[in-house]
């Protein structure tokens, strides 16, 4: 085998393994969600309502959206962790190239995201079966595009996080990141309300974050509803998954240790 | 023709000379040490020796290929064995090293052939499944050791092998050293500042300091240099005059209120050196150590302790994340 491919296949290995592992975060990453529909959900739903749909369906891609986008984040971030052992450096001076650790890296996040995501989607699927969730309904296609645009998100959103991490050097960076990076992406991105009645000085914002364009188009995949159109919504996606991992390959070539 | 050749190699942080225009040659199958102090620059040579850390300036010749034209043909033929704990500790002992297999390319079959080889080697074998959280400091060491021989180096990098580990370990891991350089016939690299470690272990020693090479050759002629034993005198008022008059004291050093003599023949002298040099509080005589040739050669004494805290302080550090 080429010794780059099986360069990746180590990486992604490994992060399998670890996943596999440490039960508490895939638990975290499916309870935390659910309880947002749930609750949250729930609790404002019977305050507002959004034209001809029941609010936890309306937010469950965004919900979805949501588990995508901190846990990729905070998947990058974690090679913090490896920093401060010298994981990293027993990776690095290994043959491979930065690169393919890169991708190594980026595939296994993604493959992280995408199990939770298809639980995610399962317990959806369910909800909106039983009634539980009036108007969420599920087709083995829908399922299997939501995964798809799913896989795309992850990619561009992992990459990210790995972006930040390979600069990061303490732990202590985590609260910044989830302070000006995760919430403003989260908040902006319509995952919660609809975007096309926003006050004027929001409304840019949520146009320029890649996140809005990944929860419109879960949106019209699951629900049919969406303010763009869905080849619009994944072009962005694809596009900026392509720059942020061409920019991430770069980061881990420039990484100091 | 020498396995390492460094050309001028030299690195510096933003002003501080880390590293200043080092100059050696390691032979093939020879265990070399490079001894000193914290911070004198040990890490850093070994951080460019695999790549790890780009030169500022000058180059070296590792295994044949050069660090900065031919960083990955480098990094092939090398392991190394770094300071702070590097094994994934969420996974097991046998997974650490299919990983690395991987890593380095090693076809499945042959991959499985030397994990078994590598393991019965440091005697980790009916352990392999364990998780590396549950090993000793001493298991996850050798774990890491066996590791970087897997992939059949032609040079082994360790980066202070021993800090941190209990002097029953330690002596473990350095017959182990020993064993493998000469049953894989490899190059040997440590870095190290235990006094006895290089002593002990190394075919020859370089004394590092603030970035620079003080001394460099076998440990027995290195403490040649010394000429004789040395003697530790604990006193309030020495009568130096006497003392310096006798032929046999061919050095001495007075430091607070302790005296140093270097004296041939020490056994035989001491009786009369202690008559002339007035009332003693107390005495100690050894033969010479690194140590006093790390002294004769910088007019300072290498500290043994570790501020940075050791291996295992930081192995116990890691963990609390959880």
């Amino acid at each position: 085998m080429n010794s780059e491919l099986r360069g990746i296949l180590a990486v992604w290995y490994r992060e399998l393994k670890v996943f596999q592992r440490e039960k508490s975060r895939l638990v975290g990453a499916i309870v935390t969600p659910v309880l947002w529909l749930l609750l949250f959900g729930g609790g404002l739903g019977s305050a507002v309502s959004i034209t001809g749909l029941n609010y936890q369906a309306f937010i469950f891609p965004g919900i979805l959206a949501q588990s995508v986008l901190f846990s990729s984040i905070f998947f990058g971030i974690y090679i913090v962790w490896d920093k401060k052992i010298d994981f990293l450096k027993e990776v690095l001076v290994s043959p491979v190239s930065r690169t393919s650790i890169f991708l190594g890296k980026v595939i296994g996040g993604a493959t992280d995201s995408l199990i939770q995501c298809f639980i995610l989607l399962i317990i959806g699927w369910i909800l909106g079966a039983f009634g539980i969730i009036p108007g969420l309904h599920f087709t083995i296609f829908s399922f299997i595009f939501s995964l798809f645009t799913i896989a795309f998100m992850t990619t561009a959103l992992v990459s990210i996080g790995l972006i930040i991490g390979s600069q990061m050097e303490s732990f202590e960076g985590f609260q910044l990141v989830s302070s000006f990076l995760l919430f403003p992406l989260f908040f902006l991105s319509g995952a919660l309300f609809p975007i096309n009645r926003l006050p004027a000085w929001i409304a840019p914002f949520t146009f320029i974050n890649p996140v809005t364009y990944g929860v419109d188009a879960l949106r019209h995949i699951i629900l049919g509803v969406s303010q763009y159109h869905l080849f619009t919504d994944l072009s962005v996606i694809i596009i900026f998954a392509a720059i942020t991992i061409v920019i991430g390959t770069f980061a881990f070539e420039k990484m100091k240790l | 023709m020498p396995i390492i050749e460094t050309k001028n190699l030299s690195k510096k942080y933003r002003g501080l000379t880390a590293v200043d225009n080092l100059n050696l040659a390691i032979n093939e199958g020879e265990i070399f040490g490079l001894l000193g102090p914290n911070g004198a620059g040990k890490t850093t040579t070994l951080m460019m020796l695999t790549t790890l850390v780009k030169p500022t300036s000058g180059t070296a010749i590792v295994n044949g290929f050069d660090i900065v034209k031919q960083p990955d043909k480098v990094r092939g033929s090398i392991g190394m064995v770094f300071q702070d704990p590097s094994s994934d500790d969420t996974l097991t002992g046998y997974e650490n090293l299919k990983l690395h297999g991987m890593l380095y390319n090693i076809p499945k079959a042959e991959r499985e052939k030397r994990i078994k080889e590598v393991l019965r080697l440091v005697e980790l074998t009916d352990r392999k499944d364990e998780l590396v959280k549950n090993y000793s400091g001493g298991m996850r060491r050798r774990l890491e050791l066996g590791r970087g021989l897997m992939h059949y180096p032609k040079v082994l990098f360790l980066d202070e092998p021993t800090l941190g580990l209990d002097p029953q370990t330690r002596d473990h891991l350095w017959r182990y050293i020993k064993e493998l350089a000469r049953q894989m016939h490899i190059s040997v690299i440590i870095t190290t500042h235990y006094m006895e470690e290089a002593d002990q272990l190394c075919n020859r020693v370089a004394i590092i300091d603030a970035g620079k090479i003080v001394a460099l050759d076998a440990p027995a002629k290195l403490k040649e240099v010394i000429g004789g034993d040395v003697v530790t005198i604990k006193i309030k008022e020495p009568k130096m005059e006497e003392i310096k008059k006798l032929s046999f004291v061919s050095k001495f050093n007075i430091k607070n209120d302790i005296v140093s003599l270097t004296v041939a023949n020490a056994n035989e002298h001491l009786a009369e050196i202690l008559q002339l040099i007035g009332k003693v509080d107390s005495v100690e005589v050894h033969t010479p150590t690194l140590s006093d040739v790390f002294l004769h050669y910088t007019g300072r004494e290498i500290r043994e302790d570790t501020p940075e805290g050791g291996w295992a302080n930081r192995v116990m550090s890691y963990r609390s994340r959880k």
